[in-house]
């Protein structure tokens, strides 16, 4: 009997602490390994927002929700698992940030993917509230639409496959075959600028970067940025050569004429240069590159 | 009207590739789409049934399919290398060979049998009741269906510019990136094609006046 007890208590013992560990250890881990946790946010959700003389920021206060132009289909800045419906990459998360300054919550976000030409449309006719996805400012398009930022700075780069050795840079792209998106702007310019540079196009980015793999094609060209985002899917295969040779300047594609929430966003951007990087961070700064936030222009 | 003029380039371009496209389509299609014709008539029951399938498996897969398969499918077979205008030509040909099968075989169904049997009996063998008797008679019957077959080649067209060939379904995507307004850009597209189909109209008109069949 003495021999009993004296042999259980320990084991008791041993027990209760066994699950004391294992208990913390479980709050340990359902903690850690969401870092887009809304505890983790470099920013909060913002109250009492007021922005007097911007009708888009009036349309989102009386509906309560926002609704976001967005890419589906670019890894890293703008894509949308198949699996599970979740949009992530950097411009996803410029777009919850902006949402949140205008005191809107993460479930009352509404994104929805826009390709490339209907961009100006679906800002001008109202579809969507603003457009966050590798949009570059143009001139021609400030005719059309308002943009605030830029948010992020790039330029046309190349993508070639990894065991590729003849061509570093744009400088090699005489007789080499070049793809990119039907109609891009990164294809007009190899078309008006590279002479001697064979041209293929296809509807979509994923497309080229097939032809690219089964040597269809030498070389795929796009915004850097896009271009990282497929090396850092398939790093054994894919490789980003030279720097970029254009500059693309990322904005918030906004309807014209709408300066208060322009300057607003624009503001956002100044004031929160930490939320910025942390940001970049945790989305396009994984494939390893180091970038700084670029100055808002207030045109 | 400035969005038309301002890129004249992309708009001459694009449309001249579209005229290529639907000519030599055209051509080829209604040259292989007589023989299927003929072949899903011919008292041969192997040819009948290699062109019941050609066309039931072709015109059953869609256009982009096809195209998909030239495009991307076909280099890596590794036969001789085409370029994807060829590519988009032999494709387009393929697929709309079918419905210039179908018409023609519709077409021959309307010659009454009396005409063969009048052909074979004064010793006509069957190439030359075909060509010298049936066929002719066929086409007069069908132009109306045939020129709708060729007005939706002219639309198909658009379809190859997913496949790298810059033709009228290019503009818009080139007009965008230019910062055009899309409206607009599309307005003018759509014109175009309404101009050239009005053409197709008119010759249609032309040939059902000329080959008119009095009943």
């Amino acid at each position: 009997m003495k021999n009993f007890f004296s042999w259980k208590k320990p084991m008791l013992v041993a027990a209760t602490a066994a699950l004391a560990l294992s208990l913390s250890a479980c709050g340990g881990t359902a903690g850690s390994p969401a870092p887009t946790a809304t505890s983790d946010l470099p920013y909060k959700v913002a109250d009492n927002v007021s922005i007097s003389g911007s009708p888009t920021f009036d349309t989102i206060k009386s509906s309560g929700k926002v609704r976001i132009g967005v890419k589906q289909d670019q890894p890293g800045l703008g894509f949308k698992d198949a699996a599970t419906g979740e949009y992530s990459g950097f411009d996803i998360e410029i777009a919850k940030w902006i949402a949140a300054s205008l005191g809107i919550s993460k479930d009352k976000i509404e994104f929805k993917p826009i390709p490339s030409a209907n961009r100006e449309s679906a800002i001008t006719n109202g579809d969507i509230d603003y457009y966050v996805g590798t949009y570059s400012i143009t001139d021609k398009r400030k005719q059309l639409i308002d943009f605030a930022g830029p948010y992020f700075v790039t330029g046309q780069g190349l993508l070639v496959k990894k065991d590729n050795s003849t061509i570093n840079s744009e400088k090699d792209l005489s007789g080499k075959n070049v793809c990119s998106a039907t109609g891009s702007t990164p294809i007009q310019n190899i078309k008006a600028n590279f002479p001697g540079t064979k041209t293929t196009e296809f509807d979509t980015y994923s497309q080229c970067v097939e032809a690219l793999k089964s040597g269809q094609v030498d070389a795929v060209t796009t915004d850097q940025a896009i271009l990282l985002g497929y090396a850092s899917q398939e790093p054994d295969t894919l490789k980003v050569v030279g720097q970029p040779f254009t500059v693309e300047k990322y904005g918030v594609g906004l309807k014209k004429g709408d300066t208060a929430l322009r300057q607003f966003i624009n503001k956002m951007f100044t004031d929160g240069g930490t939320v910025w990087q942390k940001l970049y961070d945790q989305s396009l700064g994984q494939s390893g590159t180091k970038v700084q936030q670029p100055a808002v222009e207030n045109y | 009207m400035n969005t038309l003029l301002n890129n004249s380039d992309l708009f001459i371009t694009g449309f001249r590739n579209t005229l290529i496209l639907f000519f030599f389509a055209a051509i080829f299609a209604l040259i292989l789409g007589t023989v299927v014709a003929t072949l899903r008539v011919s008292p041969v029951p192997a040819m009948r049934a290699a062109a019941t399938l050609y066309v039931n498996v072709v015109r059953n897969t869609p256009l982009t399919l096809v195209l998909f398969f030239f495009a991307l499918g076909y280099p890596k077979l590794g036969l001789v290398p085409i370029d994807f205008m060829t590519a988009a030509i032999i494709g387009l040909s393929l697929y709309t060979a079918t419905y210039v099968a179908e018409a023609v075989r519709s077409g021959i169904n309307t010659v009454p049998v009396g005409q063969a049997e009048a052909a074979r009996a004064i010793g006509l063998p069957f190439t030359q009741t075909l060509t010298l008797v049936i066929l002719p008679q066929a086409f007069r019957a069908v132009i109306p269906p045939m020129f709708s077959v060729f007005i939706a080649l002219l639309k198909n067209t658009t379809v190859a510019a997913g496949f790298s060939v810059f033709e009228a379904g290019a503009i818009r995507a080139n007009l965008s990136e230019r910062g055009e307004p899309a409206m607009a850009g599309l307005l003018w597209v759509a014109l175009v094609f309404i101009a050239l189909v009005f053409i197709l109209s008119a010759a249609q008109r032309k040939l059902e006046q000329k080959w008119k069949v009095d009943r």
